[in-house]
């Protein structure tokens, strides 16, 4: 730990301050709340508002996690995790069932988690509406005003234009019949679990300086239409090359020498404890 | 043709005491002597008195034009009842949202949207406020059906070709954006979208301005089968007498803010009454 | 022990760190900050003023770190700055204590006080000077005695000359001047509260004088170009100098100015530069009075304090449609850690959603046109 700064690299106030907003966000699910981003010494959108909500939140004993897209050893995983240790000296792990803290960038764990667990995802471009209004002072009346016709017309005209639903990550999700809210670029594979679960998710984004959160046990319900439901992507047919996994979501990577495509679970912790498992270790 | 109805009790629009001004008034204006205005401005402080105090109804399945030139506060009318602007006072109430018991001034934003989405439909003389113009066509009507609360593509998309087939849109580009049609074809796409959620009441706003004079006519044509097929009342406003006396069965003539001659379309154009109306008149003869 | 994680991701930046000291000592020369201070003057300053963090000395560090990349060095500055409690909040500085430098006036030849072209490149030949690779701290020395010996001195103008009256008060006094209610509420700090539309000046202000120097001067030029329909625009004065910035004392008065700590200075670039505008008097007829445009920033900065004076004037009067008088696209677009940040983001892995993108445009092309990866030549490799 670096004696010369702060206990988890912010200074005390803001830490409550972010800590404040958070409860707001908790308080409201889906609600965009409204923070004083600090500037972080990794880049704005490189998980930034994540990165704030990690640092107000962790104690001396949570364990954290880190993934990037699926990865715990993904390069700005490694750096995220080596800030928040080297600032604050608690534990980090890839054990999904071992961290108290999991930060994440556009990836839910195929480990579904537990009640005492907090999901913190790092997040882009929070507002769901952005590409059918691209005022800010607008949007926030759209949603006051729960009008959210402009969501719903960005999936119509994909129908239109390309006979269905042509959403990748961040699909839209409605959180607790209220408020329409960008679950991040996770992949739509992970939509549904974010509905009743029972750790908290947390979202944050730092450059668009914004907190929001689905609290346990709350309804969240992916957009769509009656005669286009929701779809997830497909995975059928697919199995791990490493561990031999189904149903999961997976890298698509290509053998250098046959030139073969072949797959591999995207959740490396995911795809290592099943291995660990089949070996009995 | 309007003795059958009971005057007063049909209504589906009533407007009362409407007032919208621009600018922040000053002693001379505030004073209530109307003749201190030079037209509809006040001479000293330049605050212009869109509207003073308008007041009419609108019954159920008539056409009611609004003609007066520009600046009479014709077009101001449509943009309060549509909440284009907000009127700086008077009240406004419609049959079909809470029985017209609710001023719709004093409602919130969201049950606004409600009477914009399901009462009302508006046309604009400019299609660019009335129509997303990279949206398809389609997805274009779709958008108030989906305020409206429908979830069904299918649906959806068989009530907007139905709509664009009415207003004579080739099947072939109704998934085509606006921003790639003609004037007069944004302009029937605009009625289109209007009449999506079959309003009751629909608002016409010099829809035929800058059309060419073929185009013009294809799209008055156009209004009246709506209105044999729709059964739906119209307030049209146009500043060109000869589009009122084509569709409207009454017609109310507005100068500087006020309306100064009302009364069947017929008579008006038979019997003028004011000397403004006498001069719009003669002119078109 | 069964199976671990691969280490790769840690052992590629280790080496991807190593690399990057060896790029800035490969040449076996050190880069001393007081060398920066004293010869990267224009650095330093721009440096601070888009880092919002007035200290030379950090400046000079984070430029020696960044290798001379200001976008760098104004991360540094700003993460920095984000570790540092906020202990005191210093009394309004009234600029007209400023201690000029320079001062320049658009508006009138003849002003009180006099043009004080001070420092500044304006009337330089842009030709390289091919001398300058010569130069010698012994030849440095040998320029600055004859600078002393010729009379010349380092002092500012307000040392010689005393006290300059602004020249907008000269403006203001016969009552050309568009007339402003003062405000004195506090201002709301950008760093402490997010951003909120509509905004109040102290916000913009802030957002501007922190703005990137290359962005605040593209849409500074934009209006300037046409964007602002407005006349000409003049620049009623451009200082630049040093201000004086004094704390409450914590324990005496915290109201009382005058029991405060000095806590010492700032240098500045100040600009007040007029636009004029209609203002209706009545029974139809208007008259033309200048509005003001305001613009100030941390050193010597002189291009972006008058862009920032343009765009001032352009947000306090909004145009829909117009982009530089659109205060969500002015504010929201010109902060150097937010858009370096953004746009470099970029560069990390989107393995997973651009997975869930191949998903979807496969699906839009039906089974019959789905390929295999491998018929794309997607995919090669996972290496960073």
């Amino acid at each position: 730990m670096n004696p010369l700064s702060n206990y988890a690299f912010l200074d005390e106030s803001s830490k409550r301050e972010i800590r404040r907003a958070t409860l707001k966000a908790i308080s409201i699910p889906g609600y965009q709340v409204p923070f004083a981003s600090r500037e972080m010494p990794i880049a704005r959108g490189w998980g930034t508002g994540g990165l704030q909500l990690t640092l107000s939140l962790v104690g001396k004993g949570d364990r954290v996690k880190v993934i990037d897209q699926g990865a715990d050893e993904s390069v700005n995983a490694v750096n995220i995790k080596k800030l928040v240790s080297s600032t604050t000296g608690v534990e980090v792990t890839e054990f999904t069932a071992s961290a108290s803290l999991i930060q994440s960038r556009h990836r839910i764990p195929e480990e579904p988690l537990q009640a005492d667990q907090i999901l913190i995802l790092q997040v882009p471009i929070p507002e769901p509406l952005r590409l059918y209004e691209r005022s800010e002072a607008a949007t926030r009346k759209l949603h006051s005003e729960k009008e959210y016709s402009g969501a719903y017309l960005i999936l119509f005209e994909q129908i239109m234009r390309y006979g269905r639903v042509s959403t990748g990550a961040d699909h839209p999700v409605m959180v607790n019949d209220r408020y329409v809210m960008a679950p991040s670029p996770i992949p739509r594979f992970d939509n549904p679990k974010m509905d009743s679960s029972d750790a908290l998710i947390l979202l944050g984004a730092g450059r668009e300086k914004k907190i929001y959160a689905v609290p346990p046990h709350t309804r969240v319900v992916s957009l769509d239409f009656k005669d286009h439901p929701f779809e997830i992507e497909s995975v059928e047919g697919r199995c791990c090359r490493l561990c031999g996994a189904t149903g999961v979501y997976f890298d698509e990577l290509q053998d250098n020498e046959t030139g073969e495509t072949f797959y591999q679970c995207n959740d490396t912790a995911h795809c290592l404890s099943l291995m660990n498992a089949e070996d009995g270790v | 043709m309007s003795d059958a109805r009971a005057p007063g009790e049909d209504w589906v629009l009533r407007t009362n005491k409407l007032s919208k001004q621009f600018g922040d008034r000053c002693d001379l204006c505030r004073s209530v002597d109307p003749s201190v205005l030079e037209r509809n401005f006040c001479p000293k402080c330049g605050t212009v008195y869109a509207l003073r105090s308008v007041s009419f109804d609108l019954y159920r399945g008539e056409v009611l034009g609004i003609v007066g030139e520009s600046g009479s506060g014709k077009s101001t009318i449509l943009n309060c009842l549509y909440y284009d602007l907000e009127p700086t006072s008077g009240e406004v109430f419609v049959r079909d949202f809470e029985e017209g018991q609710t001023n719709i001034f004093s409602v919130s934003g969201q049950r606004r949207r409600h009477i914009r989405n399901h009462v009302l439909g508006k046309v604009y003389q400019n299609p660019v406020h009335g129509l997303r113009m990279r949206f398809s066509s389609l997805a274009n009507i779709a958008e108030k059906l989906i305020a409206a609360g429908n979830r069904t593509v299918g649906d959806m998309e068989d009530r907007a070709r139905n709509l664009l087939e009415h207003v004579n849109i080739p099947t072939f580009r109704m998934k085509e954006a606006p921003a790639n049609f003609s004037g007069g074809m944004q302009q029937r796409v605009q009625i289109a979208k209007a009449l999506s959620n079959n309003p009751p009441v629909l608002l016409l706003d010099e829809v035929t301005t800058g059309l060419d004079l073929s185009v013009q006519a294809k799209v008055l044509d156009l209004i009246k089968q709506i209105r044999r097929d729709f059964e739906i009342s119209m307030l049209l406003v146009s500043h060109d007498l000869a589009v009122v006396r084509m569709l409207a069965d009454r017609t109310i003539v507005m100068l500087n803010g006020t309306i100064v001659e009302r009364g069947l379309t017929d008579q008006i154009m038979e019997d003028p009454q004011h000397a403004y109306t006498q001069e719009l008149v003669y002119s078109l003869l | 022990m069964g199976y671990v994680a691969v280490k790769g991701g840690q052992n590629a930046i280790e080496a991807s760190i190593a690399r990057i000291a060896y790029e800035r000592l490969k040449h076996g020369v050190v880069l001393y900050p007081e060398h920066i201070r004293a010869g990267l003057r224009g650095l330093v300053d721009q440096v601070m003023s888009e880092a919002s963090l007035y200290s030379e000395a950090v400046a000079a560090l984070a430029i020696k770190q960044a290798e001379g990349s200001p976008e760098e060095a104004v991360f540094v500055m700003r993460a920095f700055r984000s570790t540092l409690p906020r202990i005191h909040y210093s009394f309004t500085i009234d600029s007209e204590s400023m201690r000029a430098e320079r001062r320049i006036s658009a508006t009138f030849k003849d002003i009180p006080g006099g043009q004080i072209l001070g420092a500044s490149y304006d009337y330089t030949h842009r030709l390289i000077d091919r001398e300058l690779a010569g130069e010698t701290d012994e030849s440095a020395e040998a320029w600055l005695r004859q600078w002393f010996a010729a009379g010349s001195s380092g002092a500012d103008a307000t040392d010689r000359i005393g006290r300059l009256p602004k020249v907008i008060d000269y403006l203001r006094e016969e009552g050309l001047m568009k007339s402003i209610e003062p405000d004195d509420r506090d201002p709301r700090d950008i760093t402490k509260e997010a951003l909120s539309f509509p905004t109040v000046r102290s916000q913009r202000l802030q957002i501007l004088t922190r703005g990137q120097t290359g962005a605040v001067t593209a849409l500074g030029y934009a209006s300037l170009r046409g964007y602002t329909p407005t006349l000409h625009p003049t620049v009623a004065e451009l200082r630049v100098g040093r201000l004086p910035v004094v704390v409450p004392n914590p324990f005496g008065d915290e109201s009382d100015e005058d029991d405060g700590y000095y806590i010492g200075e700032i240098k500045v670039t100040e600009v007040e530069s007029v636009v004029p505008a209609s203002k209706a008097k009545g029974y139809g007829e208007s008259e033309l009075e200048f509005d003001i445009g305001y613009g100030i920033c941390f050193g010597q900065n002189e291009t972006k304090a008058i862009a920032m004076s343009l765009l001032d004037q352009c947000l306090e009067n909004p145009i829909p449609g117009s982009a530089t008088h659109d205060p969500e696209f002015v504010l929201y677009h010109i902060d150097s850690v937010e858009a370096t940040g953004f746009i470099s983001h970029l560069k990390l892995p989107h393995y997973v959603t651009f997975q869930s993108e191949l998903d979807s445009v496969r699906r839009s092309r039906g089974p019959m046109r789905q390929r295999s990866l491998s018929d794309q030549g997607l995919g090669d490799g996972g290496s960073y």
